[in-house]
């Protein structure tokens, strides 16, 4: 068993951390190779959209990610403001690049797939409207991070900004069902269960799967060196001052 | 009350309050919000004259005509309550069939002929193979239009 309190310690994390990666990084490639061998040469071409339909196997779990990156930002920087937790805000700011990344590989595929389904790059409609704002929720939130020199100054303000970008989570998820809009409404987190056929359903998880891989290995890699620099940060610090 | 509870209701009152404001304010702009509207909602609220607006809907079955030029085409465009009769000159999506989802911008002209100037096409959530699509029509399971 992991002794999660343990990891909040940056030292036992970074142990922690250096012991998980080699595994999750395997995963990560072995999901990927799967799920993109899946993708582009074992799932059937759809009924209406022919071979255009493989851009949803980098869309969808592209636009999932986006969002559960901000969910986890938003929830470590809710935990460092009320717990002051010492890893809490630099996991938020090590997270903001990649859910920023995986929100413009979103909008980028989704604009690929609508020039010749919909007929249109880009509409304004409630679905892709939210998710723009969501993108630039991200840079801002990375922008405020650059912008404030005090390191506790800084983790407050961001914070905040976070949990305020919080609402646009559930307008994104919920946009298509609640106003009328040209994106689709969801076909696998839907109530009454996915309505899409096995066969486009499981390379869609698999790559669903090898993106939150990839999330994890990234977010070790950059969380462990945002670590490294605020202690050498401290450091210098406390050389000055003697 | 320790500083740390005091921090979380703080922090949890305010997200409940920044949600609760966030909904009045969508509530508020609802009709901006939308991006097109149904036939049925424009018999409603009488829409006519040079206002541009988005119409979304079905296009009918059998009620594409094409005009003697090839690039001019006519359609009616129902939500199975009410439909419009809507005009169009230009390049259709390569998902505009009958019986498809389609939104269309423009204004409607005296007779209350919907002139369009774009049209979009609108895929549904259901993703299926051919081959599926074929036996589903077979069987009479089809669920879709």
């Amino acid at each position: 068993m992991v002794n999660w309190h343990r990891l909040a310690n940056p030292t036992s994390f970074l142990k922690w951390s250096r012991r998980v990666l080699p595994w999750a990084s395997v995963t990560t490639v072995i999901l990927l190779a799967a799920g993109l061998y899946l993708s582009l040469f074992v799932a059937p071409p759809d009924y209406q959209q022919g071979e255009t339909v493989r851009i949803m196997f980098v869309h969808v779990p592209s636009a999932w990610m986006a969002l559960f990156t901000y969910a986890v930002m938003a929830g470590a920087s809710a935990t460092g403001l009320i717990w002051k937790s010492p890893l809490s805000h630099l996991t938020a700011k090590a997270a903001a690049p990649i859910g920023a990344s995986f929100t413009l590989l979103a909008l980028v595929t989704g604009a690929l797939w609508g020039q010749p389904m919909w007929g249109t790059w880009w509409v304004w409609d409630a679905r892709l409207t939210s998710v723009l704002i969501l993108f630039f929720l991200y840079l801002g939130y990375i922008a405020l991070w650059e912008a404030i020199d005090d390191y506790t100054r800084a983790a407050k303000s961001t914070a905040i900004l976070a949990l305020v970008g919080v609402v646009n989570i559930p307008i994104i998820k919920f946009s298509v069902d609640w106003w009328n809009t040209l994106h689709q409404p969801a076909s696998v987190l839907r109530m009454d269960g996915p309505s899409i056929h096995p066969s486009l359903l499981v390379p869609l998880l698999v790559m669903g799967g090898a993106f939150t891989g990839y999330f994890i290995v990234v977010l070790l890699i950059r969380l462990e060196r945002e670590i490294l620099a605020r202690q050498a940060q401290v450091l210098r610090r406390a050389q000055l001052r003697s | 009350m320790t500083r740390r509870r005091r921090r979380l209701y703080f922090i949890a009152s305010s997200m409940v309050m920044l949600g609760i404001a966030a909904a009045l304010i969508l509530n508020a702009f609802q009709e901006n919000l939308v991006f097109f509207h149904s036939p049925s909602e424009i018999a409603e609220k009488g829409i006519s004259g040079e206002r541009r607006f988005r119409l979304g809907g079905l296009v009918e079955e059998n009620s594409v005509v094409k005009g003697d030029d090839s690039v001019t085409i006519s359609f009616r465009v129902t939500d199975t309550a009410a439909s419009v009769p809507v005009r169009y000159r230009g390049l259709l999506p390569d998902l505009f069939r009958e019986g498809q989802g389609v939104v269309a911008d423009g204004s409607l002209d005296e007779d209350g002929t919907f002139i369009a100037t774009e049209i979009l096409a609108k895929h549904d959530e259901a993703y299926m193979p051919p081959e599926v699509a074929a036996a589903l029509k077979k069987a009479g399971q089809w669920q879709g239009e």
